[in-house]
């Protein structure tokens, strides 16, 4: 039984590993890193969200950076415009894009798979159309600056002297958004382990089977598409703010499928997936722009003598990842962790490897993994003849 | 009525060229029940492809034409031959989450090969057009109405008339009893990606002719075809033909009579306009006009 017990004890310390890992970082990083920190941090809230939708729920949407836009013309108005502390800005994006979650769900709620995956496409289409022409929400075509988060006397923008240790705008934003993360993941979660979680569990894995079982299949998509939006209003709010100034045409399609790029590659349907996919998808063209200038085909800054310029080849990279990842590893980085771990335990050969016995490794099955329906199997087999 | 008639050409033109992308992404759903969210990206690589043959290499139109089609059918052959075939009875999601990933990679080595900047797509005609009644007709939309046609007649033809279509429809109407009767489902499904690829290059061409340039956003527009596909309902291929010139004149009449009648609906609404015919639509019929609704069984 020592293996089991040592097996409890490795999960809280690897959490509190990463933890303390997640409070030194900006200490131990230069300013050009701290603000990617930043911004993976921001798209691993708004994939988490998206996750609640696509990875525990198994509704495609490919309409999340319309909510990221709502979060963060929310703050603009009432952080910009009113002057509002970031304390109220700040759920107030959540709520605003959670409530026209709540308008929209009900609408694609009649329609299922690839029929929801295009409508929330059209979602993006006539969000833009609609942040080009309402101007006082906006700004219009020529975008809109969004407000540094204030809360009482402390403002980002002047950084924060704590005792001996300074922290700048960055490592605020830096831990602002850990700290909104920590309670998201917290959140998810939680969520996933009560009665709407499990019932979002049941949709995914089969619709039909889950209202026979007594799930309210309407109520829980709509539950989640209100979570899903309100966490992508409030990453949507962040990541405006961290910008200082956005634009209409920026909330567009190629947003909406890197948040789905981030949670596949991280790994759907479970807790830390969002994070690690989102380290994968901001890090790589910021470790690729850190490294242009030694890699001989990448071109260097702005200047485009190189064969392929840092954006192009990170995307050309995480669309082979991704598809790589869907192939060989349908669990994601972290379907990868949990096998290097199987791989470590294994000679020691104290714990058979059961992992579907403890409630972590039920929250991760993702949709990836076919559900065990029988017609689907013997439609899998067919295919493969 | 003389700018009703000029708007309802254009139109039709630009219906006819988004029934040929609506029909790409019908022939591919059809066979394997997927939609090919790279098909705006196929139809620009077939578009850039051509382009740089006439502009760069000085090749007869129709010669570059030929060899664009080819290319972008072998691009989806390809893409079956390595990456799909691997995924055969995957769950949707991860069949379509591959296509994204086809996508997100042929959308940065387009401008990477051919740059973003704007450019001709190499027809002879340029922008010239034929003059009736007082009315100028570019070239450009009549051939892509003629051509456009011409595909959809052969492409009927083929699947009622050939062995193969049979096939494909076989495999469409019910995949195990297509097995089971011998039919040959991964050559339907390569057949499906290479006919998908045919009339994607097709419409990327005449996309990018007059008055329009060919750059890298050209894969947008395969985007518009979706409210046509979902219009007609994903699984009919008249369905995709109907709602492809259905939008193209929704579009081409909004562009043209919007600004004028109804100002207050602000900048651009013809690019929200079709979308928004599509979520009225399916509210009322969930599987479009003429799509089957699937039966749900335990």
């Amino acid at each position: 039984m020592t293996g089991t017990r040592r097996a409890r004890l490795a999960r809280p310390l690897a959490t509190l590993a990463v933890a303390v890992l997640a409070l030194i970082l900006p200490f131990m990083v230069d300013a050009y890193w701290l603000s990617q920190l930043v911004f993976v941090l921001i798209v691993a809230l708004g994939a988490l969200g998206l996750d609640v939708l696509t990875g525990r729920t198994g509704q495609i949407s490919l309409g999340h950076s319309f909510f990221l836009a709502v979060g963060a013309y929310t703050a603009g108005v009432l952080g910009g415009r009113y002057g509002l502390t970031a304390a109220l800005w700040i759920p107030a994006a959540g709520i605003v894009a959670g409530l026209l979650g709540a308008l929209v769900g009900p609408t694609a709620l009649r329609l299922r798979g690839l029929y929801l995956a295009i409508v929330t496409i059209g979602l993006v289409f006539i969000g833009q159309w609609v942040f080009v022409n309402v101007s006082f929400l906006s700004g219009g075509p020529g975008g809109e600056s969004l407000p540094v988060p204030v809360f009482g006397p402390l403002s980002f923008s002047q950084g924060l002297r704590l005792a001996s240790l300074d922290i700048n705008r960055d490592g605020l934003y830096y831990y602002l958004c850990l700290l909104l993360l920590a309670a998201g993941m917290a959140f998810v979660w939680n969520l996933s382990r009560t009665r709407p979680g499990r019932a979002m569990a049941a949709v995914r894995d089969g619709e039909v089977a889950a209202s026979v079982i007594g799930v309210d299949v309407a109520r829980t998509k709509v539950t989640a598409f209100v979570v899903a939006s309100a966490l992508g209003g409030v990453a949507g709010a962040l990541y405006g703010s961290y910008l200082s100034f956005v634009v209409p045409t920026q909330w567009d399609l190629p947003l909406s499928i890197e948040y789905v790029v981030v949670i596949v590659v991280g790994g759907m349907a479970s807790m830390w997936g969002p994070l690690l996919g989102s380290l994968f998808v901001v890090g790589l063209p910021a470790l690729l722009n850190e490294v242009s200038s030694s890699l001989p085909f990448l071109a260097t800054g702005s200047n485009v003598n190189g064969v392929i310029s840092p954006t192009d080849a990170s995307a050309v990279v995480y669309g082979i990842l991704l598809v790589v990842f869907l192939l060989a590893e349908p669990r994601g980085v972290v379907g990868l962790g949990s096998r290097a771990a199987g791989l470590l335990r294994q000679p020691a050969g104290t714990t058979a490897p059961t992992p579907a016995s403890t409630p972590a490794a039920d929250a991760t099955q993702g949709p990836l993994r076919a559900p065990h329906r029988p017609d689907q199997k013997t439609k899998g087999e067919a295919h493969a003849s | 009525m003389r700018t009703f008639v000029e708007l309802l050409f254009s139109g039709i033109a630009l219906g006819s060229v988004y029934a040929l992308v609506a029909l790409g992404f019908t022939v591919i759903f059809r066979a394997s029940r997927v939609i090919n969210f790279a098909q705006g990206e196929m139809l620009a690589f077939g578009a850039f492809l051509t382009s740089w043959l006439v502009l760069s290499e000085h090749l007869a139109f129709w010669l570059a034409l030929l060899c664009g089609l080819a290319a972008t059918c072998m691009l989806g052959l390809g893409f079956q031959a390595a990456v799909l075939r691997f995924a055969l009875g995957r769950p949707d999601f991860t069949v379509v989450m591959l296509t994204l990933g086809l996508a997100t990679v042929l959308q940065s080595l387009i401008p990477t090969i051919w740059g973003s900047y704007p450019r001709a797509n190499g027809d002879p005609w340029g922008p010239t057009a034929a003059h009736a009644g007082g009315i100028a007709f570019a070239w450009d939309q009549i051939w892509a109405i003629v051509t456009a046609l011409l595909a959809l007649v052969a492409f009927f033809a083929f699947n009622r008339f050939s062995r193969y279509g049979l096939a494909m429809r076989a495999a469409a109407s019910d995949q195990e009893a297509a097995l089971a009767l011998g039919i040959p489902l991964r050559r339907v499904f390569a057949l499906a990606w290479v006919l998908a690829g045919l009339v994607g290059a097709l419409a990327g061409v005449f996309l990018a002719g007059y008055p329009n340039q060919l750059d890298p956003s050209v894969a947008d527009s395969a985007l518009l075809a979706f409210p046509a596909i979902i219009l007609g309902g994903i699984d009919s291929t008249t369905g995709a033909v109907v709602g492809g010139f259905l939008i193209g004149v929704i579009q081409e009449l909004v562009a043209g009579y919007q600004p004028q009648y109804a100002s207050w609906l602000g900048h651009d609404f013809y690019t929200a306009a079709p979308y928004i015919v599509m979520i009225a639509v399916l509210l009322f019929r969930p599987y479009g006009l003429f799509g089957s609704r699937p039966a749900e069984r335990l």
